[in-house]
């Protein structure tokens, strides 16, 4: 088996433009959750969301782009050319063969679907453009990332909701440990702020009208976000060889399914998925000094993680530290795991614990160490990361500092 | 502005020329349209003129609408709006 590590990050999301400035606002707490800007938001009942405010999408691609590149797609451009760049690998010959991307997306073009759905429902047009079909496909992102930097090895994209990040990049994971592929382009995008997009999640009636207070005894559900995170997968060797700059390992994976409610967590799914990535590891549960929480900010959710990493850690869960950065830049949705992995490269790279922000008062149900409001300090050798989507499908990741 | 000057300024700003570069006795290949530019062109001459164009992508050279130069798709589109207004 292949040693795996991330040699390259890039992102875009409510917090930055790329990966220093999201950092930078993880370490100062910032809060990247306001009202949302977007046509007929006064029909919405639900008016907060974290955006990607100024975004310009003609100051980085031309119109011949724009006409095939959904929000999602270039959100996930942007970021993997940030994070290719980082990695100084360009793709060629064999190495491009044996090189792939498999990213996550819930929605995908979902703000084509809404504008066109608009144009035929809405305003009687009877025509449509005729790049709608490629621009909305949830697997456009990966595919523009495949031709744009020649990838020609093992690409497809993943939705399990708000765990396809996780997911996709586990499987990147264990393409690289097996050997099947050399290096992976991997992570997720999400662009769901558009007028249908919020109506639909209006409707289950676990929106925060206010603020995302993961943990907190206030906390009234959850603010959605968009943005993608996108990294350099490597195989170790290869890797060394090219003098790389390795920004963390990747050690463990596990994937489950609760197999029991389409909306409720399960504290059994959650906790057997923690417990399976410990071991894909080779861990010991002593070893885990931080977890970046699923942490939706709903009552559901956060107590039954909290349970399950008490369930999971015994005595040492009260040890660990534990963190919702979607205080900060919202639910991600498909796109989620991937802008939270850089909460844990921050955590094992730069010695700094991202808070959950919002934190107001305790709620005895999550009674860990959630880092309340403001950065932390501390020396992390291995940290999880947490998925736990809509449907039971649970998904989780293992780091090390390197 | 006439059909001919319309279709040119379509063509054109597919092609990212100028209208005065396009030539009637151009094929689309010359002027670097490609088959996903060529369905783009369709789609705005169908905007522009608010006409349905008979072009089927499956087997661009054997439908009615004629692309094998400038001048044939002016011709065609002309055609098609005379019918209209008959």
């Amino acid at each position: 088996m292949n040693r795996v590590v991330i040699t390259g990050a890039g992102t875009i999301n409510p917090l930055g433009v790329d990966v220093a400035s999201t950092m930078e606002a993880m370490r100062e707490g910032r809060c990247g959750i306001g009202p949302l800007d977007i046509p007929d938001v006064d029909r919405l009942s639900i008016q907060i969301g974290a955006q990607v405010k100024n975004y310009d999408e003609t100051a980085h691609f031309n119109r011949q782009q724009i006409a095939l590149y959904d929000r999602f797609t270039q959100f996930t451009l942007l970021a993997a050319r940030e994070a290719i760049g980082q990695s100084g690998l360009t793709f060629s010959g064999e190495l491009a063969d044996q090189s792939g991307v498999v990213l996550g997306t819930s929605g995908g073009g979902l703000n084509t679907q809404d504008d066109n759905y608009r144009a035929v429902y809405a305003e009687g047009k009877n025509r449509v453009h005729p790049f709608i079909v490629p621009k909305l496909m949830n697997n456009a992102a990966a595919c523009h990332v495949s031709m744009e930097w020649k990838l020609r090895g093992p690409s497809f994209t993943v939705a399990t909701a708000c765990a396809s990040s996780n997911h996709a990049m586990g499987q990147a994971f264990n393409m690289v440990r097996s050997g099947m592929a050399k290096v992976m382009v991997t992570g997720g995008s999400e662009a769901m702020l558009c007028f249908g997009g919020i109506k639909a999640w209006e409707g289950l009636r676990v929106m925060s009208k206010d603020a995302c207070r993961p943990f907190s005894a206030t906390r009234n559900g959850m603010v959605q976000g968009e943005g993608a995170g996108v990294y350099v997968f490597e195989d170790y060797a290869h890797a060394k060889a090219r003098g790389a700059e390795i920004l963390c390992e990747v050690i463990g994976f596990a994937m489950t399914s609760d197999a029991s409610d389409i909306v409720m967590p399960s504290k059994q799914g959650a906790a057997r998925t923690i417990a399976g990535a410990v071991k894909d590891a080779k861990l010991n549960k002593e070893d885990v000094g931080y977890i970046n929480a699923h942490g939706t900010g709903t009552a559901a959710n956060d107590k039954t993680e909290c349970a399950a990493v008490a369930d999971v850690f015994g005595h040492h869960a009260d040890k660990l530290m534990i963190s919702s950065t979607k205080s900060m830049h919202g639910h991600l949705i498909g796109g989620t795991g991937a802008v939270e992995l850089l909460a844990c490269i921050m955590a094992l790279r730069d010695g700094i614990i991202a808070p959950t922000i919002g934190y107001e008062e305790p709620d005895p149900e999550c009674a860990l160490d959630v880092v309340p409001n403001v950065a932390r300090e501390a020396n992390v050798q291995v940290a999880l990361t947490n998925a736990f989507a809509f449907g039971g499908l649970n998904a989780v990741l293992a780091l090390r500092k390197h | 502005m006439s059909i001919k000057d319309q279709v040119i300024a379509i063509i054109a700003d597919q092609a990212m020329l100028e209208p005065s570069d396009i030539k009637m006795d151009n094929t689309l290949a010359d002027v670097g349209i490609d088959s996903l530019g060529l369905v783009e062109s369709i789609f705005a001459i169908e905007e522009c003129f608010d006409i349905t164009v008979p072009f089927n992508a499956n087997n661009p050279t054997e439908s009615e609408f004629d692309i094998s130069s400038i001048a044939a798709i002016v011709a065609a589109v002309e055609k098609l709006k005379a019918e209209q207004a008959a």
